[in-house]
């Protein structure tokens, strides 16, 4: 683990990773959408409604495993200190408030047909409200403080109260009542779900995974890029500081 | 011609599954260019120290 702890290193490597996951995520989409809308059949219940899953599906499993990914950094920022894992949090925190946002819209485009109702305040729902409100929680809350690392540090302790929110959003359709249906993939005694289905949507929630990756690594490099900025900045300060002292020095004599 | 309307009438769901794939795509392409644009504003920013001779160049980053 530490040997990817060191910034320049991880410059390094996601530089020459980065277009590597940019085309997977774009191969992966593109072939996910193709399969998406082509060639799954119609639900023999929903009918063609049911292409919406396609999207809405990948983009819980990313609202959810991006806030996994925040809170594990979270954890590893607060108790080893590691440099990078503040900056990881940072960077996921508004694709998985993209994705959160992209699951409850689609979700709600999918309600209206097949429940009627675009919106129902029960377990499920709500609780990946929630879970985006965490997320802009989180932001706002780094971004409230002068001291960065102050800020880091608060967002950390949210990242890491909000867990509690992911088993209760997993097992929200076992506990209550809901109009969501329960899980059909990743449940015991496996998939419900016809392979038809099944295969678009893994080649969609890979794209999605790859294209997470992609940014990821990219606001990693863009964070890591402006701290570098800063602190020249302020070399370049503290190098102009002392002229100017002597100047101030040269004129009072 | 028919059979095109037919596919984009999506078995009477067009205004619920159109909005649905416009929406992702809206948003992955949007998250993707405010990330890169983020990156290039700070690249400037770089060059623009190295320009002045305040930073030395570090080929390993330079993309």
């Amino acid at each position: 683990m530490h040997r990817f702890a060191n910034p320049a290193r991880f410059m390094r490597l996601s530089g020459a990773l980065l277009p590597w996951f940019g085309a997977g995520a774009a191969i992966f989409l593109a072939a996910g959408l193709y399969l998406a809308l082509f060639v799954a059949p119609p639900d023999y219940q929903q009918g063609e409604a049911v292409r919406i899953m396609f999207i809405h599906v990948p983009s819980a499993w990313m609202a959810t495993l991006v806030y996994g990914v925040m809170a594990l950094a979270s954890a590893v920022a607060l108790i080893w200190r590691h440099p990078l894992a503040d900056i990881a949090a940072q960077a996921a925190a508004p694709l998985g408030a993209g994705f959160t946002l992209l699951c409850l819209v689609t979700g709600s485009l999918w309600g209206e047909p097949m429940w009627g109702t675009w919106w129902v305040w029960d377990a499920r729902l709500t609780s990946v409200l929630v879970l985006f409100f965490l997320y802009l929680g989180y932001i706002a809350l780094v971004n409230a403080f002068d001291d960065p690392t102050r800020g880091a540090r608060a967002g950390a302790v949210l990242a890491l109260v909000g867990v509690v929110n992911l088993p209760i959003i997993k097992f929200s359709v076992d506990w209550w009542n809901t109009l969501h249906q329960p899980a059909s993939v990743f449940r015991m005694g496996g998939p419900t779900i016809d392979r038809a289905m099944l295969t678009p949507l893994f080649v969609m929630a890979i794209g999605f995974m790859l294209y997470f990756a992609w940014a990821l690594m990219l606001r990693m490099r863009t964070a890591i890029l402006a701290s570098r900025v800063r602190a020249a900045r302020l070399g370049e300060i503290e190098a102009v500081e002392p002229q100017r002292q002597r100047a101030a020095a040269g004129s009072l004599s | 011609m028919e059979t095109v309307a037919h596919y984009l009438e999506m078995g009477g769901y067009a205004r619920f599954v159109w909005p649905a794939y416009g929406v992702a795509v809206l948003t992955l392409l949007a998250m993707a260019v405010a990330s890169v644009a983020g990156w290039r504003r700070q690249r400037r920013l770089w060059a623009a120290l190295e320009a002045a001779g305040q930073v030395r160049r570090r080929a390993s980053d330079r993309r």
